[in-house]
């Protein structure tokens, strides 16, 4: 057998082990039978159940409107940060990328606690603590994907700006924005995926009431699991695969400005 | 001589406590190419940006047409740069870079349209309007970056190495456009290089900078030909630069060759620099001239043979001649006293020839 081969095999045994869970928990979402061990035919019923369900639906819709929130406000503050990180100096810069990081690299349990602790004696708990703990979390991977941007960027671009004629505002928004806007993009669906994927945390912060898509299924499980959890972690599943794939779109080879254009999305184009 | 139109006033700068302009002082009249020339890290770049509105100097003026514009930002100066790396605008096209300044400036669509093909014209790329940047050569980049500085009819215009990134020959033609340029828009240029040939090429008046410290200002003969220290003659071509003593005046010795020269002033028996310039040491085969050596080598440089002589006294000559001598061979040397230069020993650090190693890094803007 030559190497290659080999290579090959060991490739499909990581696959296997990686996805084949999440191929049985997709295949048994179509169970017709409510055995896991026992295939009964094809069925959508736990689909049509899961959206007849007005607690899922809520819970979806919450976790889509968190989702879209706490990424709107974590990439706009992340933007600022970012610019403000990029212009100090290098010890300044340094501290600032490794304050910014402790939030990613800590363990979810001691967020979600630690945020909880402080939401309790501040503001009662319910959407808005979800979603100020999600703009937390989010925040480090939103200026992670924006700086290398500012790093890469063409600072002469600006000065030249500068130079014929452009106002500071007019020449960040015309020519350094559309070089970091891949950046923001990225970030933002990378909140997004984030936000969505997240249980410890909104856990901790959500208050009675207020359901995500993975609290209401961690609620559900414990009473015994119901084949329309299946079905709703593989619509899960799904989304956040979408997500993950539109995140990692070849957005620099990709004409932004042209689609915008395109898009007649005025603001970033000519006046 | 026309009208002064930009002034530096005892201009200091310094970057994290080293001082990168050291009192600079500096005048650039109308319709002149001055060109700042010096080793990376003698403030050239710094002199430029604070001309740009990019820096501004630690203290000192810089007067523009008879105005302080020490501190109006970059925006609301008449005068437009040329950036080293270009800095196209990447997102947008060729015509879009250019009619930049004119939008700002809020001119109609007609007269950007025209004023572009104009500009395009100028630097020989009709027809490119729709090209993006990115599609172009090194060589017609610049050409784009030169074309959106001078259709805003700057009354300057400032190059920061405009031709660095561009290969010889290309760089060879563009000397010749930035000359014919300036001749057609009657404007004055400010032009950073290192490049001391691209320097005596294209300028009315060459600024030698080293270390924060303005060496000497003239014409590019006067530079080549009558350099004020030991820095300018080394920097600027090649030379023979030799210890001397000026016995009295139109007279050095050189380890005890008594030379004739044309110089006065420098006292009696005083220490000096002699610059002798490689195509001004006169070679003769039978052996005649003032003192007599040996070839230790010749290269051959396409104009002319390079020749080194180990000459009786001591002192090795580095000579260019069309004529050839071969190694191991015996020769008189001999110079004419005009073409010996006499200098005062340099005074100060800065006067002194420049060693790559040792050069400043502190400057961040300089490649």
């Amino acid at each position: 057998m030559t190497t290659k081969t080999l290579g090959r095999i060991y490739i499909a045994l990581i696959m296997v082990f990686l996805y084949a869970p999440i191929a049985v928990l997709i295949v048994l979402s179509f169970n017709a039978s409510r055995s896991r061990v026992v295939w009964g035919g094809f069925t959508l019923e736990w689909y049509s159940a899961l959206v007849s369900n007005s607690s899922i639906m809520n819970a979806l819709w919450t976790t889509f409107g968190l989702a879209f929130i706490s990424a709107l406000i974590s990439s706009v503050i992340g933007l600022l940060g970012s610019i403000g990180i990029y212009s100090m100096r290098r010890r300044g810069y340094r501290l600032m990328l490794f304050a910014t990081n402790i939030p990613m690299i800590n363990a979810d349990i001691v967020t979600g606690i630690a945020l909880l602790l402080w939401f309790v004696r501040f503001l009662p708990l319910g959407f808005t603590s979800v979603l100020l703990a999600h703009v937390t979390f989010n925040l480090p991977y939103v200026i992670l994907c924006i700086l290398p941007k500012l790093r890469d960027m063409d600072i002469y671009q600006y000065e030249a700006a500068l130079d014929l004629g452009a106002g500071e505002a007019y020449a960040f928004v015309r020519i350094l924005m559309p070089q970091i806007l891949p950046g923001v993009l990225s970030g933002f669906l990378m909140a997004v995926t984030m936000s969505m994927d997240d249980f410890v945390i909104t856990y901790f912060t959500k208050g009675a009431g207020v359901n995500t898509l993975s609290t209401l299924i961690y609620g559900e499980i414990r009473k015994g699991i119901k084949p329309e959890m299946y079905a709703l972690s593989t619509v899960l599943f799904f989304i956040v695969l979408l997500l993950l794939m539109l995140v990692n779109l070849p957005y620099d080879r990709i004409d932004l400005h042209k689609c915008l254009k395109r898009l007649k999305i005025k603001f970033f184009c000519a006046k | 001589m026309a009208k002064e139109l930009i002034r530096f006033e005892n201009i200091t700068k310094s970057f994290d406590g080293s001082s990168v302009l050291k009192d600079l002082n500096l005048s650039i009249h109308e319709n002149e190419f001055v060109t700042l020339l010096g080793p990376s890290g003698c403030g050239k770049t710094t002199t430029l940006r604070i001309l740009g509105g990019f820096e501004s100097p630690d203290s000192g003026r810089v007067i523009f047409d008879g105005e302080d514009i020490t501190h109006l930002p970059p925006n609301k100066r008449q005068l437009n740069t040329v950036f080293q790396k270009y800095a196209l605008f990447t997102h947008m096209s060729v015509a879009e870079n250019i009619a930049f300044g004119l939008k700002i400036k809020g001119h109609d669509k007609d007269t950007i349209r025209d004023r572009i093909a104009y500009s395009l014209k100028l630097v020989g790329l009709e027809g490119y309007e729709d090209r993006a940047p990115s599609s172009l050569s090194g060589g017609q980049q610049q050409r784009i970056a030169i074309a959106r500085a001078i259709v805003n009819e700057p009354k300057v215009l400032l190059l920061d190495e405009p031709l660095g990134a561009l290969d010889l020959k290309l760089r060879q033609g563009m000397q010749y456009e930035l000359i014919r340029l300036k001749e057609e828009l009657g404007i004055t240029f400010v032009y950073v290089t290192h490049d001391q040939e691209e320097a005596l090429t294209m300028s009315d008046t060459v600024v030698v900078m080293n270390q924060g410290i303005i060496q000497q200002i003239g014409t590019p003969e006067d530079i080549y030909n009558e350099p004020q220290n030991a820095f300018v003659a080394d920097f600027i071509g090649e030379s023979n630069l030799l210890d001397g003593i000026m016995v009295r005046d139109c007279l050095v010795s050189l380890n005890g060759l008594e030379m004739p020269c044309v110089d006065t002033g420098f006292g009696e028996n005083n220490p000096v620099d002699v610059v002798i310039r490689p195509e001004d040491v006169e070679l003769d085969a039978s052996g005649a001239g003032q003192t007599t050596g040996t070839v230790t080598s010749i290269v051959f440089k396409g104009v002319h043979w390079e020749i080194r002589v180990d000459s009786v006294i001591g002192i090795t000559f580095l000579v260019q001649t069309t004529e050839h001598f071969p190694v191991g061979s015996k020769v008189g040397i001999s110079v004419d006293p005009y073409n010996i230069q006499i200098m005062n020993k340099p005074s100060r650090e800065d006067e002194q020839v420049f060693d790559q190693d040792e050069a400043p890094q502190g400057e961040t803007y300089e490649s």
